[in-house]
């Protein structure tokens, strides 16, 4: 393996490193806001991707009506939570119902005029996005109080669900998205596709707009306060659901970005996503589940590591990369374990 | 009446924590909550907030907020300081006091910023730590700047979880001297309080808890000699010690 | 008699398929079922008991079933040879997570055995030794005496007798010494800990527990389909055993069978039943189970079993007379322990001091000071559940600083907490028991195999004793979680005694107790200092103090304000402004 393989493999590794640290960054945040460790993350992914190549190719993509019935069932659930209170029954039916109400008949209405791969790709995140706010309304916020691990466990039922329902809705077939870009560029012996340089840009964008809302805007404050110290965020009047609401929304949205982009790159199947979630996941627990610059530096050696062992032994690419986080735990075990809370 | 609590109970797993518990608070007064560790006092302040569930009533500015959580009884005007401050300890002095204005968040930031300075007046060393963390402040300083986020919301009604916890004498002194001075702004007080001889010299109104349950109220404590000899000793002129205190004493 | 009638179900349940009657599918079915409930109770323990989720059970199963596979059909050896070879393969495989994982929060070990189920899927799938995805064909089948077990419903006795023994193992381990120490992982973690039970030892023990009955299953699984390939020990797979383990009720035995049947049965029938319903393929076997889960997290996270079978405390029979050898208690008068210049900070705060105190045998030393001077702290330091950043501490003038507190129980230092510690689901005598947790010495071999009546017999008498002295005896059978706060306390205290302590550290013992209460815990303390403990006491109860102490050390913001005769103490001014609040 000479130096231009090794660069070459490097440029690989950080394509679907960067993809990686989106993901290790959405899951955090979730993590940290609402102690859920958000398996169905990769699911997200990969309706995204499949999303956005059915819409591309003209045709009403049927997650649409996942979307829709999620919402009605987080409606359903949401009046009912909020049955003893009833003065939340407006914001409750526009959160929930906006979403496939606007992006349904959207989709019905453009996807057979072929609306190019903007358009696809803005509807795509649109439909995606909002199920992620949704299944919080419906499997996680009842669960508040519950451990760690009972939310773990429900995490794994969704995402059951998920699975089962992207086979229905999607078929057994993978797809393999339209590009944005079919350039090319020559630097040194390296040639970067055009896709690539796409998907750090839209990277880069977002961690530096999540790095803009959480340091500068009230709002962002009172996320990360929220996951500081729940209690202490709702003493000065943070609602932790609508903190919880947020983190999802957020993860829905960066979860279906990293699908729109990672269609291009390899062939999506229905149940794609588990690998792609959990190799955001192995870069989360590498960086300790806290730290966001560590999730993004762990996902990109995490990008680094599979490229290289996908070059080198490539039927062993998982089992080389998800026993690399070994290691890694090994180490932050023998540094101690973590403090649980600082009050 | 501003706030009122009738026939309220918590329970743990089917044990009863506090029981029965009947207070009311004024505006523009400090009523104060005493009694020994264990005896209920912050079951009572987390009840009052809405951080445990109970049972009974409670109402504020004539309403009942007893199905509100607790995000909506802060909107109402109920400011909780907890005996474990729960700060934002990874994040800046600053940010901390901006968040305590969250409620009032549509006023804008430049309601804020005069807000903080307010606060800065109130509480000079926290202008000195603006920008540092707030897990790296001293015991003071953070009890000083758990009030201060409390005082941001604008609370009508304040209740203060052990405010002298780990505090040096002066310090306790300064911090009621402020509690003092917000009662005359009409801010209504609820102060529990271990310290119980700092407690009642500030307050107008005060009950006794003892294992779960008032068992004294009224407005001269300070002066009852079943509080003077439990919570104050014998008077600060003779010793502590010496001959096991007189019996009988009240249940 | 009730064991009699078990038996006899039992026997009856082993001999319906023989008699051929009962259709091959239920058979089979059955024989799923047996084999996913030998899995669920290592679930049990683990996750119910002691709160550790795995999502690499059926990765710890395909060690035991490619372990008997490959002994099976390369060095031909018979599979009795095979199944301890097996448990062991499973057992070796979750000694090395294990120790990777288990010093971490728990939700690194749920990660982690994630991970490494996807990982050992793929290896699997790919060595040439396990013959990548295509397994290994042609194991032979079990044969007992002759007779050959290939049968479904021959083997099907196998595999029931397999969960009847898994079952009653597991009982057994989990009312025992080490069982005890694992079912306080769960709120009471530090309190073992200071009973001379590191939560470590017992985390990794139910760990390798759990390995073991999936090794177990894993043979069970290879000598019945005859052939292994990697998919029935695949992530999804894991994850169907921690449902079955939640829906049937992850804290309870019965639940395992239950939520294993459950599960099983709702599987065949919904993938029977869907596709006539749903004409599209899919599988929705698969979504109505996660919608199913999710409802029954929601409505019933215990799971099923505590709902159908709510378990009725039974009196536990003792037998008083036994007792316990007791340590040597030194003359009174003897330096005990001894603090030297500790000093503990937490960042820019400095909880405790420079202190420098010490407590003899036979005598009571009470730590006073305002709430907040660092007194919880520094028993935090004394008892080893926190390491001081400065300073000393001995115990009978030997080095002790730095030890764990597994050690320093050792020792026959005993503590209660402020903030009680006991296990809510335990009964009251249980959690005395755990006290005495050094002095048994029944492994976990010997709870599996019952051969610690003896000395659980004695551990109880003690218990019970001690529970006696303390007046709660009416109690013993009552949950923990049931008693007054106050009460709880007490039973603190009865547990730390049943430690056979040398010195007795006492954390607010009367908050939250009425006045006779108060009276008779003077009365007990006053006897534990005749009997030559010595006693340290944190208290806040000026009155209570007072009447007892011999000796009291006043602390305020961490360090020593004062120290001496309760008389003393109390005329200093000092004293009188620190803990009376602000004088002036």
């Amino acid at each position: 393996m000479d130096a231009s393989i090794l660069l070459i493999l490097v440029q690989d590794g950080l394509v679907n490193g960067a993809i990686y640290a989106l993901l290790a960054l959405s899951l955090v945040l979730v993590f940290t806001v609402t102690r859920v460790l958000f398996i169905p993350q990769g699911e997200l992914v990969a309706f995204a991707a499949l999303t956005y190549s059915t819409l591309a190719e003209g045709h009403v993509p049927a997650s649409i009506f996942l979307l829709a019935g999620l919402g009605a069932t987080a409606c359903l659930r949401g009046l009912w939570d909020a049955r003893a209170t009833r003065n939340k029954y407006g914001k409750i039916l526009f959160g929930t119902l906006g979403p496939p109400a606007v992006v349904v008949p959207l989709t019905l209405w453009l996807a057979p005029r072929h609306p190019g791969l903007a358009v696809s790709a803005l509807l795509a995140v649109a439909t995606v996005a909002p199920m992620a706010p949704a299944l919080y309304r419906i499997a996680f916020a009842p669960l508040a109080s519950a451990s760690i691990l009972t939310l773990l466990i429900a995490a794994v039922s969704v995402r059951f669900a998920m699975v089962g329902i992207g086979l229905v809705i999607f078929g057994p077939e993978g797809t393999r998205g339209i590009g944005f870009s079919d350039a090319f560029f020559t630097v040194g012996p390296l040639t970067i596709p055009g896709q690539a340089i796409w998907i750090w840009i839209v990277t880069f964008a977002l961690m530096l707009a999540l790095a803009i809302f959480f340091g500068r805007t009230l709002i962002g404050r009172a996320l990360r306060a929220t996951a500081i110290n729940r209690l202490g965020a709702q003493l000065v009047g943070i609602p932790a659901e609508g903190a919880g609401r947020l983190a999802f929304t957020l993860a829905g949205a960066i979860g279906a970005i990293s699908g729109v982009l990672v269609a291009p790159l390899t062939t999506i199947y229905y149940d794609t996503g588990f690998l792609i979630g959990l190799k955001g996941f192995v870069a989360a627990i590498a960086g300790g589940l806290v730290g966001y610059p560590a999730a993004v530096i762990a996902a990109l050696a995490v990008g680094i590591v599979e490229s290289v062992s996908s070059f080198w032994a490539s039927a062993y690419k998982e089992v080389i990369v998800f026993t690399a986080v070994l290691p890694v735990l090994l180490v932050r075990s023998l540094l101690g374990p973590p403090s649980e809370h600082d009050e | 009446m501003m706030f009122r609590v009738a026939g309220l109970s918590v329970s743990y797993g089917g044990v009863a924590a506090v029981q029965d518990i009947s207070l009311h608070v004024e505006a523009g007064s400090i009523a104060a909550v005493i009694g020994p560790n264990g005896a209920g006092k912050t079951t009572l302040l987390n009840a009052a907030m809405g951080v445990l569930p109970s049972t009974g009533t409670i109402e504020f500015d004539g309403t009942s907020i007893h199905a509100m959580d607790i995000e909506t009884r802060v909107a109402a005007g109920i400011s909780l300081v907890p005996e474990l401050r729960n700060l934002f300890s990874t994040m800046s002095v600053a940010d901390n006091l901006r968040l305590g204005a969250y409620r009032l968040r549509r006023e804008g930031s430049a309601a804020a910023a005069r807000a903080m300075d307010e606060i800065f007046e109130t509480f000079p060393p926290l202008q000195r730590r603006k920008e540092q963390l707030a897990g790296t402040l001293s015991g003071g300083e953070r009890q000083m700047l758990a009030m201060g986020r409390a005082l941001m919301a604008r609370p009508k009604l304040l209740m203060l979880d052990e405010p002298s916890l780990g505090l040096a004498p002066l310090i306790v002194r300064d911090l009621f001297a402020i509690v003092s001075q917000l009662r005359a702004t009409g801010v209504g007080i609820l102060l529990v309080e271990q310290n119980a001889r700092a407690a009642l010299r500030i307050a107008d109104y005060a009950y006794v808890l003892e294992t779960g349950r008032i068992t004294l109220e009224g407005t001269d404590l300070a002066d009852d000699p079943r509080i003077v000899e439990k919570y104050l000793g014998q008077k600060e002129s003779k010793s502590l010690g010496g001959a096991p205190p007189p019996k009988p004493r009240h249940p | 008699m009730k064991r009699g009638l078990w038996l006899l179900f039992l026997l009856a349940w082993l001999a319906a398929p023989l008699l051929g009657i009962v259709p091959p599918f239920w058979i089979s079915l059955a024989n799923t079922i047996g084999i996913a409930t030998v899995v669920v109770l290592g679930l049990v323990v683990l996750t119910g008991v002691g709160g550790m989720t795995s999502f690499g059970q059926a990765s710890l199963m395909g060690f035991g079933a490619y372990t008997t596979a490959l002994l099976n059909t390369s060095l031909h050896l018979s599979p009795w040879i095979a199944l301890p070879a097996s448990i062991a393969a499973s057992v070796a495989a979750a000694l090395t997570l294990g120790a990777v994982t288990l010093r971490l929060s728990s939700q690194y070990l749920a990660l982690a055995t994630l991970a490494w189920s996807v990982s050992l899927f793929y290896l699997a799938g790919n060595l040439d030794l396990t013959g990548r995805y295509d397994g290994i064909p042609a194991i032979p089948a079990v044969s007992l005496f002759n007779i050959n077990l290939a049968a479904p419903e021959k083997f099907f006795v196998v595999i029931w007798v397999s969960v009847a023994l898994a079952m009653l193992a597991t009982a057994n381990l989990l009312d025992s010494r080490v069982g005890r120490a694992m079912r306080a992982l769960r709120g009471g973690a530090i309190a073992a800990a200071s009973c001379g039970a590191p939560p470590a030892q017992a985390k990794l023990l139910a760990f390798l527990y759990a390995a073991a009955l999936a090794g177990w299953a894993g043979w069970l699984y290879a000598h019945l389909q005859r052939a292994v390939n990697p998919t029935p020990f695949s992530f999804a797979a894991s994850t169907e055993y921690l449902l079955m383990a939640v829906l049937g009720g992850a804290g309870h035995i019965g639940g395992a069978l239950l939520g294993a049947a459950i599960f099983t049965l709702l599987n065949d029938r919904l993938q029977s039943f869907l596709p006539l319903l749903i004409p599209t393929p899919g599988n929705f076997e698969l979504v109505a189970f996660g919608c199913l889960m999710l409802v029954l997290l929601q409505t019933a996270p215990e799971g099923l079993w505590p709902h159908l079978f709510r378990p009725r405390p039974q009196p536990r029979p003792i037998d008083e007379t036994l007792a316990l050898p007791r340590r040597n208690i030194p003359p009174p008068g003897t330096l005990l322990l001894e603090s030297i210049a500790l000093t503990r900070r937490f960042g820019g705060l400095v909880a405790v001091d420079a202190l420098s105190f010490s407590a003899c045998a036979g005598e009571i030393v009470g730590v006073i000071g305002p709430n907040g001077a660092g007194k919880s702290t520094i028993f935090n330091l004394l008892t080893g559940v926190d390491q001081p950043s400065a300073g000393q501490i001995k115990f009978r003038s030997e080095e002790i600083t730095g030890s764990n507190a597994a050690a320093i129980a050792e020792l026959g230092i005993a503590r209660s907490f402020q903030h009680v510690q006991l296990v809510a689901g335990m009964s009251v005598i249980e959690n005395v028991c755990l006290g005495a947790h050094l002095r048994g010495h029944a492994g976990p071999l010997r709870a599996l195999l019952q051969l610690d009546c003896a000395e659980e017999a004695a551990l109880f008498a003690e218990a019970m004793r001690q529970l006696d002295r303390v007046g709660l005896r009416q109690h013993a059978d009552r949950p923990a979680g049931s008693l007054a706060l106050g009460q709880q306390r007490i039973v603190e205290i009865a547990r730390a005694l049943c430690l056979d302590p040398v010195m007795l550290l006492l954390d607010e013992p009367a908050a939250g107790l009425r006045h006779n209460e108060k009276e008779q815990l003077a009365t007990l303390l006053r006897q534990l200092r005749a009997e030559g403990l010595g006693v340290l006491l944190v208290e806040h109860d000026m009155d209570f103090v007072m009447q007892l102490a011999d000796r009291l050390v006043v602390m305020n913001f961490g360090a020593k304000l004062t120290e001496g005769a309760p008389e003393s103490v109390g005329r200093n001014p000092q004293v009188i402004e620190a803990y009376l609040g602000t004088a002036a």
